[in-house]
């Protein structure tokens, strides 16, 4: 092992904290429409997609060093410049994941590590062109591709499968996605790891552990393989529920099309050399296939503010990135209150999250229209991009009622098992689940602290979310 | 700043032909495999040859995996 100074030290620990962030941002990439169509059990599913991206990290060692090349001059980057683009972007991840929308991390890293070569060096040690060409057209790009493939391919699969329904179709639908979804994870770990490995590799290199032009070594992958795996498996739970159930509604017949189309499109992208962001990839494949079901139904709402994140993803990375790097130019004492600064905001970060939980265990159970209790940061986000719905009152009442009429109890006991179907009724479907709702509401003093239940602004904010034909 | 056309086409026609060509396989083979399960359970014998359709297709999106695989691992 080679020499160390504690700053390579803390840049080194830093990337493997973005690898961490990376693979549990990401791990809805590969997992969310499995997931969401019951092809594998949620904690299954995050295991395999570990297993995968590990051994993805070990197939190869060519991405490893292109991360940095060519989008800024590789003469200003010292350590401090690569930590504080780190810290520009696992800020940026958990706080997308803090709001549930999934945003590329390469985007994230690419950000950061712009903001803080332009503190440290100026305008001019970034390439404009590149930026364009390599970031924003294939943001642009990615999710049309996909889309249109997925959809394509949904139609073709509805018309050739119309009478296939019986156990083997099921059956052969989960293997399918299974096995595309197995693909996306591999490739996912090849790139993904590896931009990781190069970070590290390059902070080596400035820090002049390491000759120039070294490989990267063999520790250096395997702790990376091991980070992205850990973070695929701990699984960013908010992320994969927006993704798999938040954009659309997946049957496994879409779910296959849409894992597919990924698959194909990050495959041909990363040989043909248009490289494409997985997230943008896989966004655009599973609203490609919501359309191409008939009556299938996309959440625009839901779409838009991922667009909104997208967009945000690259300049807020590269603010963060340059804050950070302005304050580690003060000196030893600067670097060491930006490592602060980091562990606190994820901490905080963290535990706003924990004000509502998503975990494996409902990860497919609650529609897209449930949000956060709105924190400081969230509020922040939310002042961007607003957020669609706020859950809907009438979901509350069943633990609060106390001796509902028996008719009423028909409506809450339906909407504690499954919300869409049940929201999407007062809407217009059945103007009877309408009347029920309102006699629940009659019947049911409200207790002070719920809000008040009156069916045309609980039905509201829930169209916005879960339009009418969303039952499955 | 050149945008490079020819390598985003290409990668837009790849992963349609492919996606679409897969699916399409895919769902043959399942066709297949259902249509078997509805022989079977009409009692009127086994559709061999739907089945034998359906391992055909389903073995050619082997293939396909098994080169995408090989796509990831050539980079290295």
């Amino acid at each position: 092992m080679e020499s160390f100074s504690l700053i390579l030290a803390i840049v080194v620990i830093t990337a493997l904290a973005f690898d961490f962030t990376n693979g549990f941002h990401d791990t809805a990439n590969a997992m969310a429409t499995t997931i969401s169509t019951g092809a594998l059990k949620p904690k299954v599913a995050v295991a395999m997609s570990a297993a995968l991206n590990l051994v993805g990290a070990f197939l190869s060692v060519e991405v490893a060093n292109t991360i940095s090349k060519g989008l800024v001059d590789e003469a200003g980057i010292r350590p401090e410049v690569i930590f504080a683009a780190l810290v520009g972007a696992i800020l940026w991840n958990l706080l997308t994941w803090l709001v549930g929308l999934p945003s590329s991390s390469s985007h994230a890293l690419m950000g950061g590590l712009i903001g803080a070569t332009v503190a440290s060096a100026g305008f001019g040690a970034v390439h404009g062109g590149v930026l364009v060409t390599k970031v924003m057209i294939p943001a642009v790009a990615a999710p049309v591709v996909a889309g249109v493939a997925a959809l394509a391919a949904t139609r073709l699969s509805y018309t050739i499968g119309a009478k296939s329904d019986g156990k083997a179709a099921e059956k052969g639908h989960r293997a399918g996605q299974i096995a595309s979804a197995g693909l996306v994870s591999l490739a996912h770990g090849t790139n993904d790891a590896q931009k990781t490995m190069g970070i590290i590799t390059l902070a080596l290199i400035a820090g002049g552990a390491i000759a120039p032009g070294s490989n990267p070594p063999t520790w250096v992958i395997l702790s990376a393989g091991l980070a992205i795996a850990l973070g695929t498996y701990i699984g960013g739970w908010r992320i994969i529920r927006t993704m798999g159930t938040g954009l659309t509604d997946l049957q496994p017949q879409q779910g296959f099309a849409a894992q597919t189309s990924s698959a194909a499109a990050i495959l041909a992208s990363s040989h043909l050399g248009f490289s494409l962001s997985t997230t943008h990839v896989v966004s655009g494949s599973v609203m490609g296939a919501g359309l191409g079901r008939k009556g299938g139904v996309v959440r625009w709402s839901t779409a838009g503010r991922m667009a909104i994140a997208w967009v945000l993803t690259l300049p807020a990375a590269a603010l963060v990135g340059a804050g950070a790097e302005a304050v580690t130019g003060l000196g030893d004492w600067g670097t060491a209150l930006v490592a602060v600064f980091l562990v606190a905001s994820s901490a905080a970060i963290w535990k706003i999250s924990r004000r509502q939980v998503v975990d494996h265990t409902n990860v497919t159970a609650a529609p897209a229209a449930s949000e956060e209790p709105a924190g400081v940061v969230t509020q922040a986000i939310a002042a961007v991009a607003p957020p669609p719905s706020a859950p809907a009152p009438v979901l509350e009442f069943p633990a609060q009622a106390t001796q509902p009429p028996a008719h009423a109890l028909n409506v809450p006991a339906q909407a504690v098992g499954s919300p869409a179907p049940a929201l999407a009724a007062p809407i217009g479907a059945a103007p009877a689940a309408a009347l029920l709702a309102e006699d629940l509401a009659a019947t049911i003093p409200a207790p002070a602290s719920a809000p008040r239940t009156d069916p045309a602004s609980s039905a509201t904010p829930a169209s916005a979310a879960v339009p009418p034909s969303a039952a499955v | 700043m050149k945008i490079d056309w020819a390598a985003l086409g290409s990668v837009f026609g790849v992963s349609l032909v492919v996606t679409v060509g897969l699916v399409a396989l895919f769902t043959l083979g399942i066709a297949g495999l259902s249509r078997r399960e509805r022989a079977v359970a009409a009692g009127d014998g086994g559709g061999a040859l739907a089945v034998t359709g359906a391992y055909v297709c389903f073995a050619a999106c082997a293939a396909a995996v098994g080169y995408g695989i090989y796509l990831i691992m050539g980079k290295g």
